[in-house]
């Protein structure tokens, strides 16, 4: 039956594989619904109103009990984003060093606004809360990675770099 | 006088040259040493030592580890879990990063002695979703732990099996408070828990017995039964045991994490002379000194504080130990010891209003206090800020605040108050005067800080 | 009758009243108990406690003695024991009771916490009391004159929530009143097992909803109207159409099976309006089934029998029972009485009495369906155990009159008194029907009454009143809601006359009488009368008929017998 409902959410053979082991670490699948949703996400991009049905059947949860966690936690997204996520901190220590000017240099190189897909689709900007990483304010996650220091310079620099990786891949 | 050096017991190997995160590593500089005695001392002994050494929590309340050991309801016949507080997500602190990324060994290890001196057969460390690279840091050590026999089933060659799973959080300051947390951990909203009746000693993850420990203070409780508990005891200041590791912030010349001796270090020695003072042609103004929920610290204030003999003293902000008892004594918090430095470049209704900001966003919304409140305190000083101030505003600030603090499920409802309550009290005449600051035409450069 | 256990008591301090209540007893309830009222919105008995409203803030403490010698501590002042009060207030919803707990709420902390709460919920909410569905039942507009402080503070701009979301075919939400208690959510989970409800997104923009695609379209739907403290959610069918206020409150009985859930009608010149349950800690806690809540369409149904007939024709009451006396008579002995297990107690009795004078032979139908192992029980006949213990029947109904049949094919019975049963619908063939002279007593036409020859309207369970026993051998009172159309008589008077045209001795059919006669006829029901029967019911001795296989299976305060245990729908 599991089989069934994957073949359709389309994930890879090695996200279902690690969903299954993951499963195993709790004595309550239930406890398996974040881990579940970071994989599928990884894998998807973003959390589908079909992906929240289908981790629940697998968890045997009901789907509000899914939906209510997707929505109550910022790094879940119920839509597709741009092709690189920047999260720029907005918290004190970061805006105490201009995190806000930093924010709006990504979004005025990517002509866009937080929140939204960049026009070119390359990146969504968005302000997130403190990174623990206040020693090296601002600072911003690109994917997985944290940029220190990122003044309005610097955001430029990074923002160059991305779009000059976009154009190499076109 | 020179200001005390750095006493590195925690950080010893953070950003030490050539040091790496992996077992190798760590086992060549005397790793799980410590755990291999561990396993050959009645568990008992080790409560003990934790007890004997004064060890108070490095998550932000400050409790004694060891009276949260005993607490623990070991005749129930259920499990008993550990879960690790890796959420670190209080703003202004960024100390457990450096472990996770740098030293997850130590943490590990910590983590295997707690757990065998409490008869914890399996341990999640929770951490935050912002650090994925530490997650899989994390999961890389426990693999190589397991493989060399530090974790797992009967570790040592001792009876004793031991689980770790690392489970990431996904973006809510909320996971961090150990209720939420363990409601996360658990699949589902992280609405804290009431308590009475939910004592995570008694009925925590699964409704089992549950110890929820700090990283740092897992990783010192390696260091305490390395030197005994009586030793560490004497770091330190009575009652405010051991090192810690203070993260600053802000307008400083140097930020940065650093450790020290709990109450060696005067704020002022901390932030003149470890991090080298206030930006070039700035002065201090303000300070948070335990995370962005303690309450500030106005510099220029003094504190008169009672002696034990009966006597009085008074310090300035310059001059308080960074020691958990007088910070509180003087109104704040050592808090979860993230120090977040304003010059005098800031208006504080623009800094409390950036407070507020992420306060709303953070609020679970499980309770009414904190719910409605925190998003109202938010909605005031972002009009105050972007609209129109009114001379009252302070006024009703606070009493907002008022009617949160105390009265909520958890702690956030002081944590989202204090702010407010003290910036409020502190540089009440910012708040009346933000009318008049707003029309300035200097302030066209002013820090955007919401 | 048994005995309640003799609980464990414990004495507290509430307000300075002290109080004997047992042990673990609910602050909010322990001050309900000495007039003291603590206002709370998320609590609620039958449901887990979460403490999320913090409306019911108490202060607590408790006598002190010094932690060395375990003695008292007295209080110089007052020459009496110390209390140790804590200074943070605590939720009342989470308190239980211990001994010596002292609890203040009259203080200017708990003043100061009740309006702070109280104006936190009013800062999002829409004030649209006038047009509220709520308005009347709304805890938020009753407490705020209580506890509020009058006047808001609150210049920003309120939240935007979605006004109008069908949650299911029954409930409506309005986000923006909602007040985020949780106890529908709680109920759907913990009481009805259905996880429909829930919270999406955080902090104050968090939001009631349903999975999209789902629904809260479970049977007991309409609970969660009742229990919403404010009025985010709404019965479609009930919204708007009257003011609580107006509406006259009458206690009554779920007839929709031996379950026999209590509950109250709610009507207005003779027009019933809705139907809510009343509750009962041993039958249906405070909860109803919805469908319980819909049976009163019967009342205005289109076949609603109005009008006496007899072969056909519209005649009156007098006539038609004269005739119906007069055909009792000439049968003789053949006459067979088919009893309804949805009489009352009352009427049972009466029809036996009837039995009796024409030596006929008594006859029950069964309506056996599937439980739902909340409140509607396998049985859907309310009153077969009423029948049982005033001997109307010796054993439990069958699901068709196959021995009737027989006897009318033979000629054993040539009159068929039918107290509102279908005989056609009973198994009865249009052949047999035609072969037997039917005197029908009943609400509703259907087969049966096309070929009486005598009909009688009788009323509905809304329009008279008596006591049904459910499944539980409990004894439970109904009362008369709305008074019967013109051209229907109470039964209990028709079976009286009947009685009596039937050649019995004159009995009165109104139920003092009835009851006079059924103290001192059942051995049961002995010190028994309607007027003294406790809301709540009464159990009586089931054991007479421990041998009978009931059908019904498990439900909400209600395990059948060992021996049927295996019998479960
Ligand atoms: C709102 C809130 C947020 C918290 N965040 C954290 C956190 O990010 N990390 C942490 O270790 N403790 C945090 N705590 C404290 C924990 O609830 C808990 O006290 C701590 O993890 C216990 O560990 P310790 O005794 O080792 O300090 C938070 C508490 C509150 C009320
Ligand atoms: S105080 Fe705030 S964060 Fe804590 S439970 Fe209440 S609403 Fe949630
Ligand atoms: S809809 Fe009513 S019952 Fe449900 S959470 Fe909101 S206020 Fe409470
Ligand atoms: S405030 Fe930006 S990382 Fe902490
Ligand atoms: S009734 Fe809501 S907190 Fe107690």
């Amino acid at each position: 039956m599991s089989a069934a409902i994957s073949s359709s959410m389309n994930l890879k053979p090695a996200t279902l594989l690690r969903i299954d082991e993951v499963i195993t670490h709790y004595p309550v699948k239930r406890s398996a619904t974040l881990p579940l949703l970071h994989l599928i996400q990884e894998d998807v991009g973003y959390i589908s109103e079909e992906a929240i049905t289908w981790v629940a059947t697998k968890l045997e949860l009901q789907p509000i009990n899914v939906y209510e966690v997707v929505t109550f936690y910022p790094m879940f997204r119920q839509k597709p984003i741009g092709r690189r996520h920047i999260k720029v901190c907005r918290t004190l220590s970061c805006a105490l060093l201009g995190g806000y000017k930093t924010c709006e240099a990504f979004e005025h190189a990517f002509n866009t606004h937080r929140g939204e897909i960049s026009p070119d689709g390359e990146v969504t900007i968005e302000f997130v809360e403190c990174l623990a990483s206040c020693g090296t304010a601002p600072v911003v996650l690109i994917d997985d990675d944290l940029h220190e220091n990122v003044d309005v310079a610097k955001a430029k620099k990074l923002s160059d770099q991305i779009k000059s990786e976009a154009s190499q891949r076109r | 006088m020179p200001a005390p050096q750095q006493r590195r017991i925690i950080f010893k190997h953070i950003d030490a040259p050539g040091y790496t995160n992996d077992l190798a590593c760590y086992v060549r500089h005397g790793g799980y040493e410590i755990l291999k005695k561990a396993v050959t001392l009645p568990a008992a002994t080790i409560i003990d030592e934790v007890k004997k050494s004064g060890l108070r929590g490095r998550g932000g309340a400050g409790f004694p580890c060891g009276v949260k050991w005993g607490l623990v309801d070991r005749k129930s016949g259920k499990p008993i879990y550990l879960v690790v507080n890796a959420d670190e997500s209080e703003p202004g602190t960024f100390k457990d990063r450096y472990i996770i990324h740098q030293d997850p060994h130590q943490l590990l290890e910590g983590i295997m002695i707690a757990s065998f001196a409490n008869n914890v057969k399996q341990a999640y460390i929770y951490i935050r979703g912002e650090f994925p690279h530490g997650a899989r840091i994390l999961e890389q050590a426990v693999a190589e732990a397991r493989a060399a026999n530090f974790v797992g089933p009967n570790i040592l060659g001792t009876s004793y099996s031991c689980e770790i799973f690392v489970h990431r959080g996904a973006g809510a300051y909320i996971c961090g408070e150990e209720t939420g947390l363990i409601e996360s951990l658990e699949g589902k909203r992280p609405y804290p828990r009431i308590k009475p009746p939910y004592f995570p000693a008694v009925l925590g993850l699964y409704q089992c017995p549950t110890i929820v420990n700090n990283v740092e203070t897992l990783c010192h409780v390696k260091h305490i039964l390395e030197m005994g508990g009586d030793t560490y005891a004497k770091i330190g200041t009575p009652n405010n045991t051991g090192t810690r590791l203070l993260c600053v912030s802000g307008h400083v010349k140097r930020p940065g994490y650093y450790e020290f001796a709990v109450g060696e270090i005067t704020l002022g020695e901390l932030l003149n002379e470890v991090c080298g003072g206030p930006l070039p042609g700035r002065t201090f103004k303000a300070v948070i000194p335990g995370g962005s929920s303690a309450k500030i610290l106005k510099f220029g204030e003094t504190f008169t504080l009672k002696n034990k003999d009966g006597s009085s003293r008074t310090l300035t902000v310059e001059e308080i130990p960074m020691d958990f008892d007088t910070l509180a004594a003087c109104g704040t918090m050592g808090g979860s010891g993230g120090v977040i430095v304003m010059d005098d470049s800031v208006n504080m209704v623009e800094a409390l209003a950036n407070i507020n900001a992420f306060y709303a966003h953070e609020s679970c919304g499980q309770c009414t206090p904190c719910r409605e409140g925190s998003l109202w305190m938010k909605k005031i000083t972002a009009r105050m800020v972007h609209q129109q101030a009114r001379s009252e505003d302070g006024a009703l600030l606070k009493s907002v605040a008022d009617q949160i603090a105390g009265r909520t499920i958890c702690a956030f409802g002081e944590a989202c108050s204090w702010p407010t309550q003290s910036f409020v009290a502190k540089f009440g005449d910012e708040f009346k005067g933000y009318a008049e600051t707003r029309k300035e035409p200097k302030r066209a450069d002013a820090l955007e800080l919401v | 009758m048994i005995a309640p256990l003799k609980p464990d008591l414990i004495t507290v301090n509430i307000d300075g009243k002290e109080i004997a209540v047992p042990k673990g007893t609910n602050a909010i309830e322990a001050a309900r108990l000495v007039g003291v009222d603590v206002p709370y919105y998320c609590y609620h008995p039958k449901l887990s406690v979460v403490g999320n409203c913090r409306m019911c803030l108490i202060e607590i403490g408790m006598p002190a003695v010094d932690p060395a010698t375990k003695t008292p501590i007295m209080d110089p002042a007052t020459g009496k024991q110390k209390i140790n009060w804590i200074p943070r207030p605590q939720i009342g919803c989470a308190t239980n009771a211990s001994p010596g707990l002292h609890i203040r709420t009259n203080t200017a902390q708990i003043k100061d916490c009740r309006e702070g709460v109280m104006e936190f919920l009013l800062v999002n909410h829409p004030l649209d009391c006038p047009i509220c569905d709520q308005a009347g039942e709304c805890k938020l507009q009753e407490q705020s004159t209580g506890y509020g402080r009058g006047y808001s503070r609150y210049v920003e701009q309120k939240n935007f929530k979605p006004k109008r979301t069908q949650l299911g075919p029954r409930v409506m939400l309005d986000d923006e009143r909602c007040i985020l208690c949780s106890r529908c959510i709680r109920f759907c989970k913990e009481v009805v097992k259905d996880d429909v409800l829930g919270f999406i997104d955080r902090g104050s923009y968090s939001t009631l909803t349903c999975f999209p695609g789902k629904a809260l379209e479970n049977n007991y739907s309409l609970n969660t109207v009742d229990i919403c403290p404010v009025g985010a959610l709404t019965s479609t069918d009930f919204r708007f159409k009257m003011r609580v206020w107006f509406l006259k409150q009458t206690n009554s009985i779920d007839t929709e099976s031996s379950v026999g859930a209590n509950t109250v009608v709610w009507s207005r010149e003779g027009v019933i309006y809705r139907i809510t349950p009343r509750p009962n800690d041993g039958v249906n806690d405070t909860w109803m089934a919805d469908t319980g809540r819909e049976l009163f369409k019967a009342v205005r149904a289109p076949n609603r029998l109005t009008a006496v007939k007899l072969d056909g024709l519209d005649t009156s009451l007098e006539v038609a029972l004269n005739s119906a006396g007069a055909i009792l008579k000439a049968a003789g002995r053949t006459v067979a009485l088919v009893g309804s297990g949805r009489s009352s107690v009352e009427e049972h009795s009466l029809a036996r009495k009837l039995a009796e004078t024409l030596g006929a032979s008594t006859h029950m139908v069964s309506r056996i369906g599937e439980g739902d192992r909340m409140l509607i029980s396998g049985d859907r006949n309310p009153n077969v155990r009423g029948a049982l213990v005033v001997g109307l029947i010796k054993k439990l109904p069958t699901e068709k009159l196959t021995a009737l049949g027989g006897a009318i094919d033979t000629g054993a019975v040539t009159v068929v008194v039918s107290l509102g049963e279908d005989l056609h619908a009973a198994g009865l063939t249009a052949a047999q029907l035609a072969k037997v002279k039917i005197i029908y007593l009943g609400t509703h036409a259907d087969t049966t009454t096309k070929a009486a020859q005598v009909v009688v309207p009788t009323l509905t369970v809304f329009e008279k009143s008596g006591t049904l026993v459910n499944q539980q051998f409990r004894l439970q009172k109904f009362a008369k809601c709305v008074p019967g159309p013109a051209g229907a008589t109470d039964d209990l008077a028709v079976l009286a006359k009947l009685v009596v045209t039937a050649g019995g001795t004159a009995t009165l059919g109104d139920l003092p009488n009835v009851w006079a006669s059924l103290a001192t006829t059942v051995a049961g029901l002995a010190a028994i009368s309607y007027a003294t029967l406790p809301d709540t019911g009464l159990l009586l001795d089931s054991t007479p008929f421990a041998s009978l296989p009931f059908c019904e299976g498990e439900t909400f305060h209600y395990q059948p017998a060992a021996t049927t245990a295996t019998m479960k729908v």
